[in-house]
């Protein structure tokens, strides 16, 4: 259960960028979590609420969007999304493929509701 | 208010961190392994083997990383190797902090290996960089052949898998090839050792490879 930690983590970030912009209420923060970063969505969101419930947070919400796992393929130099976790690209059968999307945990932005 | 871009990974915090103790550990020759797997896949057992294989080939230290007790700190201390232990208090994981702390403990320039045993834990590991050379998964025969499909980013972050307690295999329904094969869709580098810590099988050419690989 990490995402205790994560939402920990992501609760810190909002503070700092809170007194930055002197904002006095956030209305909801966008996250960014791709399908293989080990994060469950409904997991984090369940513990940031708990955790902010009480503080200056309180009201404010997480809104995910989740991203596809997309690999390249140096070989042939096509990207193409992960179908059933089959990390050979499929257009040449390459096998040394990286990953350019699909690990990600991002705060992408804060809504400061006036 | 319009929405205020800022585009900052969650755990930057911690991937700075990794980040210094990367620089720290590249700085006295220390190459680091990020040891993870399930509870009880054999993490302990096989560095009991792998510390005895490599005696005077090799100087090791061991971070152990556990929610609760210092059994298997204890477990290490046995066979005469600096180890610390830490202890998270409930924490699923170890975070690179953690390990900031423990390499202060650790008189690293006489190692040449570091092993660090995290909680055993397949999914939570897997997010946080510990500034570690590679990370090493254990899966053992016991857990069957799917994990690797159900915990993806583990075995996809991973540079070695570790099948260990071969000698249950007449006594399963695990597939050993099966298991490979899911492992290496994931992660088609993955390189690959089957071990059995109760017989020995598999510890020598894994060892035998830390000798040629590292340092
Ligand atoms: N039969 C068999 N048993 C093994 C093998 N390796 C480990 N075990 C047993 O599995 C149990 C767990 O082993 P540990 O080495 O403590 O596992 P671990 O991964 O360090 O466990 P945690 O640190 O608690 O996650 C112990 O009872 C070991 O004796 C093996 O290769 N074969
Ligand atoms: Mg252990
Ligand atoms: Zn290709």
């Amino acid at each position: 259960m990490h995402e205790l930690s994560i939402a920990e983590n992501i609760i810190e970030i909002v503070k700092q960028n809170a007194a930055v912009v002197n904002a006095s209420r956030v209305n909801c923060v966008k996250i960014r979590i791709g399908e293989l970063a080990g994060v469950v969505p409904d997991s984090l969101d369940f513990c940031y609420s708990a955790i902010i419930a009480g503080t200056e947070l309180e009201g404010s919400r997480l809104e995910i969007e989740k991203t596809d796992i997309v690999i390249h393929c140096p070989a042939c130099g096509v990207d193409s999304k992960v179908e059933d976790l089959f990390f050979i690209c499929p257009e040449c059968g390459g096998s040394d493929t990286k990953m350019i999307s699909g690990d990600e945990l991002w705060i992408v932005g804060i809504d400061f509701d006036e | 208010m319009p929405i205020v871009r800022i585009e900052r990974k969650v755990l930057q915090k911690n991937d700075d961190i990794a980040a210094l103790n990367r620089v720290l550990l590249r700085k006295k020759r220390v190459f680091a392994i990020n040891l993870v797997s399930s509870p009880g896949s054999g993490k302990t057992s096989l560095l009991e083997k792998t510390i005895a294989e490599l005696k005077g080939k090799m100087n090791l230290a061991v971070i152990e990383g556990d929610v609760q007790t210092d059994l298997d700190a204890q477990r290490i201390a046995r066979l005469n190797v600096p180890v610390v232990q830490i202890v998270t208090n409930g924490a699923c994981h170890l975070e690179a902090k953690l390990v900031q702390d423990a390499l202060v403990k650790i008189d690293l320039a006489d190692i040449d290996l570091l092993i660090i045993e995290n909680v055993g834990n397949l999914v939570c590991p897997a997010a946080y960089d510990l500034g570690e050379a590679m990370k090493v998964v254990v899966a053992s025969t016991t857990e069957g052949d799917d994990k690797p499909l159900k915990y993806p980013a583990m075995f996809r972050n991973a540079s070695v898998l570790i099948i260990n307690k071969m000698d249950l295999v007449p006594y399963l329904n695990c597939r050993v090839d099966l298991l490979k094969e899911n492992a290496m869709r994931i992660n088609p580098g993955l390189l690959v050792f089957e071990t059995s810590c109760s017989t020995g099988s598999g510890i020598r050419e894994w060892s035998q490879w830390l000798l040629t690989n590292i340092g």
